[in-house]
């Protein structure tokens, strides 16, 4: 099939993650190392061995939402709505009223509805009770984002979530990108939310063994790509980005963050949690022949990097394949060493700070860096931000169950059509 | 407290409505409540009174005054044939 088609451009960044409730402080937080990773407060942990999660603190529902509407809305729901309306006041988009059927959302997620699911057969099971509410649908299902920023902002064009567990954004934003760039629409909010830190939720991820502990030092549990590294952090969040048909975006005079040049989608169709260096490599090789650059036109990489001692070593494995020799001079960082692990949130929470760090010339570092691994040594540019012009950059995300979506972005020419 | 002022509350707690709006002849049109918050207004009554409200019954009952009566009847045992039989003939609250 032709690659030809209509340039997308990115003109609205909204954020709300433990390191910020907005795109501002989100990012001001990022570049100056400071974790979102604390105790977990949303419930006793006491029984776990993991009590630590990047939750968004301080946060009270009805300072975003009346009474009424809060009925009807999860958590993760809630999160998507106020990010979306961060990315729809920074975009300054006013949709006309003919333009609404090109109008559309989607949304990922990995968990969906866990924390009304979750508390609903607490009361089945436990409790005994012997009928669930009436709005547990609603609530629970994985396109209640989609669906409740459509009707927010009277979106009637394509709208729907996917669920590819930690890629769920990044193929959101692929799928965005693509529909608007072959014809189907002109303007799509796109992203992810997720907030999975329950009982049932660490209980389950406890058992896999992927979990970074310090229980005594949250800030600095999440260490990806150092040699002391322990696993993940559980994190929650939401990351909406508002993608645009260029012509559309140059015709209402709007502030372009970035062009959304390419994505790569790869399985890697061999284990349900292990991960290949295959799979992976093919998506960033997609994602760049589909932008037509070359691998050392890129310079920066946010990563997956979980922190997982698997995750970063396949990761590393994965940028020397497809970079070879620029491997070692492409900076590359995790914030998920500060945000955490916001699973189907986390591609939309990274690709606001790629977007970020090219507009700005400043790269996030990866946190608590203390020595390197002899196996990941490229250039992860431990605990200090770094200033530095990037004109492209990728957004690797890489899933539970070999599904992977690398998003690549670039500064847009001015000179260019 | 009687089965009408416990409705009345049930109706004002649950669509968050100012107190002294719900009325014995309100209808759920005139109060805004859709079949969504239908359903939840009965799952509220359901749970207050302990009982269980047959899903043709509960299509029956579109205002304050139709859910205070066929719970009344039901509270007290009776037969509510001819409430299922008037439901039939109606629509499903909800569609999906």
């Amino acid at each position: 099939m032709s690659q030809d088609g209509r340039k997308v451009v990115i003109t609205g960044l909204g954020v709300f993650a433990s390191t910020g409730k907005d795109r501002e402080s989100f990012f001001d937080n990022l570049v100056n190392g400071r974790s979102g990773v604390r105790r977990i407060s949303l419930f006793d942990p006491s029984p776990l061995s993991v009590q630590i999660a990047a939750e968004v603190p301080d946060y009270n529902p009805t300072d975003y939402f009346p009474a009424k509407r809060l009925d009807l809305l999860d958590r993760f729901t809630q999160f998507a709505l106020i990010a979306a309306r961060e990315t729809m006041e920074s975009s300054g988009l006013e949709v006309r009223e003919e333009e609404r059927p090109r109008f559309g959302v989607v949304v990922g997620s990995g968990m969906g509805g866990v924390q009304t699911f979750d508390s609903g057969c607490y009361s089945l099971y436990a409790r005994g009770a012997t009928r669930l509410h009436p709005f547990t649908i609603p609530k629970v299902m994985h396109n209640a984002p989609a669906s409740q920023i459509s009707m927010e902002y009277n979106a009637q064009g394509p709208s729907f979530s996917t669920s590819t567990a930690c890629s769920s954004s990044g193929h959101a934003i692929g799928e965005a990108l693509h529909l608007i760039k072959y014809g189907q629409a002109d303007m799509i909010l796109a992203g992810g939310s997720d907030t999975p830190i329950t009982m049932s939720m660490m209980r389950s991820w406890e058992s896999v063994r992927v979990l970074a502990t310090g229980n005594g030092n949250p800030a600095s549990a999440c260490r990806p790509f150092s040699a002391d590294r322990e696993g993940f952090v559980m994190g929650e969040g939401a990351g909406i980005l508002l993608l645009e048909e260029y012509g559309h975006a140059r015709a209402r005079g709007a502030k372009i963050f970035a062009e959304i040049c390419g994505v790569g989608m790869t399985s890697d169709a061999t284990h349900i949690t292990q991960p290949s260096v295959d799979g992976p490599a093919r998506a960033i090789r997609l994602a760049l022949e589909e932008a037509r650059m070359r691998p050392d036109e890129v310079d920066y990489i946010n990563a997956h990097g979980t922190g997982t001692p698997l995750n970063d070593l396949t990761e590393t494995e994965v940028v020397k394949r497809v970079f070879g020799e620029h491997a070692r001079h492409v900076p590359i960082s995790s914030t998920k060493s500060m945000h955490g692990h916001a699973m189907g949130a986390t591609g939309g929470i990274e690709l606001v700070a790629t977007v970020m760090a090219l507009e700005r010339g400043i790269i996030p570092p990866t946190a608590n860096f203390t020595r390197p691994d002899p196996q990941c040594d490229l250039d992860y540019v431990p605990n200090q931000a770094r200033e530095k012009p990037v004109s492209a950059a990728i957004s690797n995300s890489f899933a539970f169950g070999g599904l992977n979506a690398v998003l690549m972005v670039r500064r847009l020419k001015a000179d260019s059509d | 407290m009687d089965v009408e002022s416990k409705v009345i509350e049930i109706v004002t707690r649950e669509q968050h409505l100012p107190p002294g709006t719900v009325k014995r002849n309100s209808t759920f049109t005139e109060l805004g409540i859709d079949s969504l918050d239908g359903v939840n207004i009965l799952f509220a009554v359901e749970e207050e009174f302990k009982i269980d409200i047959p899903d043709a019954v509960a299509q029956n009952m579109k205002s304050v005054a139709q859910v205070v009566d066929g719970l009344t009847r039901v509270l007290e045992g009776k037969d509510i044939s001819d409430l299922v039989a008037i439901a039939k003939s109606g629509s499903p609250a909800a569609s999906h």
